[in-house]
């Protein structure tokens, strides 16, 4: 079992009378890759921003290997950051800007030089010391602005949306070089993004905010295959979203039939919310189908077809690897696992 | 550390308004002591505007800054226009004939175009007026007219020119109805830069004006040659007045039309 | 075609902002239509007052950088709901007529003045304040605070808070922050905020003669008194015009270097 590194406890925070953080809580664990991921405003980056010492919680306590740290300045704290648009000093060359730290903490000059080597090694930018920041690439920059924070081997690296001014190939490519970099540093990284499949790939622990509250904490697998609200399962892929009603344990209804399913003790005749991926869903001939419905679109993905199929009271998305025609009538099916119950969500304020 | 900028900040603040809070009082004091208050008066008020000098020379003030102003920001729109028309190389030159007004200390363009005023009054049996401080303050206005326009062409998309005349405007159409709108701001704050500069010039027009044409700043500067008198704080406070509420004003727009462009 | 819409503005130009500044060229080197570089060469016997004034000037200049540097650092860490009034506050004086404001100092600082007064009320001095270089700079100070304030917020204002974060992230304090960061980043605004105070101070004639009295004068005082002062002579008054010029730019050339060095040293 691993150390808690950072642990919130109760955090709030309101600006304006606005409640941005609601009471959340959060431990994290040392060494581990951990992604807040939410729509713009849920409260992701205010947290990273509490972690970081740049915003003190109006109530609540962070802790930093069990010391409370609320009051302590950012540059006392051993965490660094990833600023979302870099934030590179721009009087300052590549090789200034990953010593700036170093610098500051008045090091000797061989030392810096010997640590800002090895950084310049991480993030592949060997030669490029002497260039100014203003003449480098997005992604050009954004090595540099990891291995500024990298070089004071932090304990805690806190990314806030690093790559979201890069393209999408480039952010690709990133992706798997900041894994590989927190494996090969054994730090804790911090992820702060909108992005749900950068989630995904990246993290050991995903945490889903919104409205500044958490939603669900998990792996990426269980966050995908076990959300455990609407929210989640929206937010994480796409996803069918229908209104049901459980009419007893392991058996619900919706578009007016039943379906067996896999989840129990949400009581008898209880308004659900049930959740069905689109890839989860077979088309079959329509006469041996409990669903059956038209087939309004067909767009080739890549890999597979994604269809909208308009049933009488549903328009579904389907992902299949074979096409129908549109315009031909369609039946779906799917399996009791594959078929997820969750409460309602509570009304949206 | 909040504290200790606080109590800075509220020390220069004094330092900046001391002196004028100063001659505010001692406008209201019924002797002419500059030190010890005596008793309340309004009299220097009163005086003030029987003065006949100080109320000519308040009228030519603004005829100067009207005319002058009004001219720096045709003549300036104008060149704008066409200074972002010209290839690398002229622009540049142009541009830094254009810097010199403002570069140059005031008292050197005062005496220059005095003495080219000197020459062609000399020959010509003129005197120094309203022409040439009309005409200075021209020139020292246009510059400003000219430096805040530029920047709105570079914001200017260049394309919705051409968009206008593919849309059926002629070049003129196309010019009133699309670029003028586009640097309205630029032309309307050089046109009240150059009015305040106008309004507030003392070191050019002392070069260039003539008996006849005496503005407020000239006046006020003879004025505190001359012996004491407290009917320069009457001004001050009147002035002092003027700037107050003109900047209130401007800040309460400034602010509704901030509101109103978040809200549509 | 677009260009020509400018012809009016250029023959302008050329007639009341090129001619008139070869005009003093020309007064300066001719007499008469004959060459001469004796007014040129008198230029010389006023030494005394181009070093009063370039001193009196610098120091003014130096003085208002250090006020200003930290009023600019205070507006641009202010909350941005206070920071437009506050900002309004600092410049508003600047609208005041700038005679108005140098004779307000006049009444302050004569020995009948009210700051005399209030010191004689504890039974200190009369101090001879009036009159005196101190006043001078005094003077220059307080004219040209708001040109020294403008420039520095304007640029300090552009930094991105993110960089100064950034800079805390990587442990600097808030003297490190301003040192290592806001100081290097806001180099372009101090060396506009320089000229705009010098070249004034270095060529007023109001401030020197309205509280400087007769003994201190300065190179604007000098120029002044050559056109419309007693001693008329338009050619020494070009002249030295002329010098004050190629003094002012070659300070400014000298700072432009500077600046640029610094840039290369970091780069």
């Amino acid at each position: 079992m691993k150390n808690n590194i950072i642990s919130l406890q109760n955090i709030g925070v309101a600006f304006d009378g606005e409640r941005i953080l609601n009471d959340i809580s959060l431990d994290i664990k040392d060494k581990e890759f951990v992604t807040l991921l939410g729509p713009s405003g849920c409260g992701k980056t205010t947290t990273l921003r509490i972690i970081g010492g740049f915003l003190t919680p109006d109530t609540g306590s962070v802790k930093f290997e069990g010391k409370e740290i609320n009051n302590t300045p950012p540059h006392k704290r051993n965490i660094n950051t990833v600023f979302q648009r870099y934030a590179l000093f721009p009087h300052l060359n590549v090789y200034e800007n990953i010593a700036f730290g170093l610098k500051v903490k008045k090091l000797p000059e061989k030392e810096i030089r010997s640590r800002v080597g090895k950084m310049l090694d991480l993030v592949n930018l060997k030669g490029f010391e002497k260039r100014s920041i203003n003449r480098l690439s997005g992604g050009q920059q954004q090595r540099v602005a990891i291995a500024r924070a990298l070089v004071n081997e932090p304990k805690v690296l806190l990314l806030d949306e690093p790559l979201g001014a890069l393209d999408l190939k480039l952010r690709k490519e990133m992706q798997t070089e900041l894994k590989r970099i927190q494996q090969r540093l054994e730090i804790t990284f911090i992820y702060v993004t909108h992005d749900q499949e950068e989630a995904l790939t990246m993290s050991d622990t995903v945490v889903v905010m919104r409205d500044g509250n958490i939603q669900q904490i998990g792996s990426p697998v269980d966050i995908y295959n076990e959300p455990k609200n609407a929210f989640v399962a929206d937010f994480i892929g796409e996803s069918n979203i229908l209104d049901g009603r459980m009419i007893k344990d392991f058996l619900v209804e919706m578009s007016g039939r039943e379906f067996e399913c896999v989840d129990k003790g949400f009581g008898c005749d209880k308004p659900v919310d049930v959740v069905i991926r689109p890839e989860d869903i077979k088309l079959i001939p329509p006469e041996d189908a409990k669903i059956t419905g038209v087939v309004e679109s067909v767009t080739f993905k890549g890999v597979h077809y994604e269809m909208v199929i308009e049933a009488y009271d549903y328009r579904w998305l389907v992902h299949s690897t074979k096409a129908a025609e549109v315009g031909s009538g369609v039946g779906l099916d799917f399996d009791p696992y594959d078929i997820h119950i969750m409460n309602k969500m509570e009304v949206e304020a | 550390m909040k504290k200790l900028s606080k109590a800075y900040m509220v020390l220069v603040l004094l330092f900046l308004y001391v002196p004028i809070f100063v001659l505010i009082v001692f406008s209201f004091n019924s002797t002419k002591s500059r030190s010890v208050f005596s008793e309340f008066t309004l009299d220097w008020y009163v005086k003030l505007f029987h003065n006949q000098l100080i109320m000519n020379s308040l009228r030519n003030t603004i005829i100067v800054a009207v005319i002058a102003s009004v001219s720096a920001t045709v003549l300036g729109t104008a060149a704008a226009i066409g200074i972002n028309n010209m290839k690398k190389v002229s622009k540049g030159i142009v541009m830094n004939v254009t810097n010199l007004p403002i570069i140059n200390p005031e008292i050197v363009m005062g005496v220059s175009l005095m003495l080219l005023f000197g020459m062609f009054t000399a020959r010509m049996n003129l005197e120094f007026g309203f022409v040439t401080l009309i005409i200075a303050h021209i020139t020292f206005d246009v510059p400003y007219v000219i430096l805040s326009i530029m920047p709105k062409f570079r914001q200017m998309n260049p394309h919705i020119y051409e968009a206008a005349q593919d849309l059926g405007c002629g070049l003129v159409g196309a010019f009133f109805k699309v670029v003028l709108p586009e640097i309205m701001p630029g032309v309307v704050s050089g046109f009240l830069m150059s009015f305040t500069f106008s309004l507030d010039d003392f070191v050019v027009s002392y070069f260039t004006s003539g008996s006849t044409s005496q503005t407020l700043p000239i006046t006020i500067y003879s004025m505190t040659r001359r012996k004491v008198s407290p009917e320069i704080n009457a001004l001050s406070t009147i002035i002092f007045l003027v700037v107050v509420t003109v900047l209130v004003v401007k800040n309460v727009i400034e602010r509704r039309s901030i509101k109103k462009g978040v809200k549509a | 075609m677009k260009k020509l819409i400018a012809a009016p503005y250029l023959v302008w130009a050329a007639v009341f902002i090129v001619i008139p500044l070869i005009m003093v060229a020309y007064f300066a080197f001719f007499n008469d239509g004959h060459f001469t570089l004796d007014y040129v060469a008198s230029v010389a016997q006023y030494s005394n007052i181009f070093v009063r004034s370039i001193w009196l000037a610098a120091i003014a200049t130096v003085i208002c950088l250090l006020i200003a540097y930290p009023i600019a650092f205070i507006l641009m860490r202010m909350d941005r709901s206070y920071q437009s009034t506050m900002l309004m506050l600092v410049m508003l004086p600047m609208w005041m007529n700038f005679l108005l404001r140098t004779y307000a100092w006049m009444t302050l600082l004569g020995n009948n003045g009210i700051i005399n007064n209030f010191l004689g009320f504890f039974g200190i001095g009369p101090f001879k304040m009036l009159n005196t270089q101190g006043a001078v700079v005094l003077g220059m100070v307080y004219n040209y605070l708001p040109f020294m304030i403008l420039p520095l917020y304007t640029v300090m204002e552009k930094i991105d808070t993110s960089v100064l974060e950034a800079a805390q992230d990587l442990g600097c304090n808030s003297a490190n922050t301003l040192m290592r960061v806001v100081l290097p980043l806001s180099m372009p605004g101090v060396m506009s905020g320089i000229t705009m105070v010098f070249v004034p101070a270095i060529s007023t004639f109001i401030i020197s003669r309205m509280l400087g009295g007769g003994g201190n004068l300065l190179i604007g005082d000098l120029i002044e008194m050559q056109f419309l002062g007693n001693s008329y002579n338009p050619n020494l008054g070009a002249s030295i015009s002329l010098v004050l010029m190629v003094i002012i730019l070659l300070i400014m050339t000298v700072m432009n270097q500077f600046d640029d060095g610094e840039d290369r040293v970091l780069m």
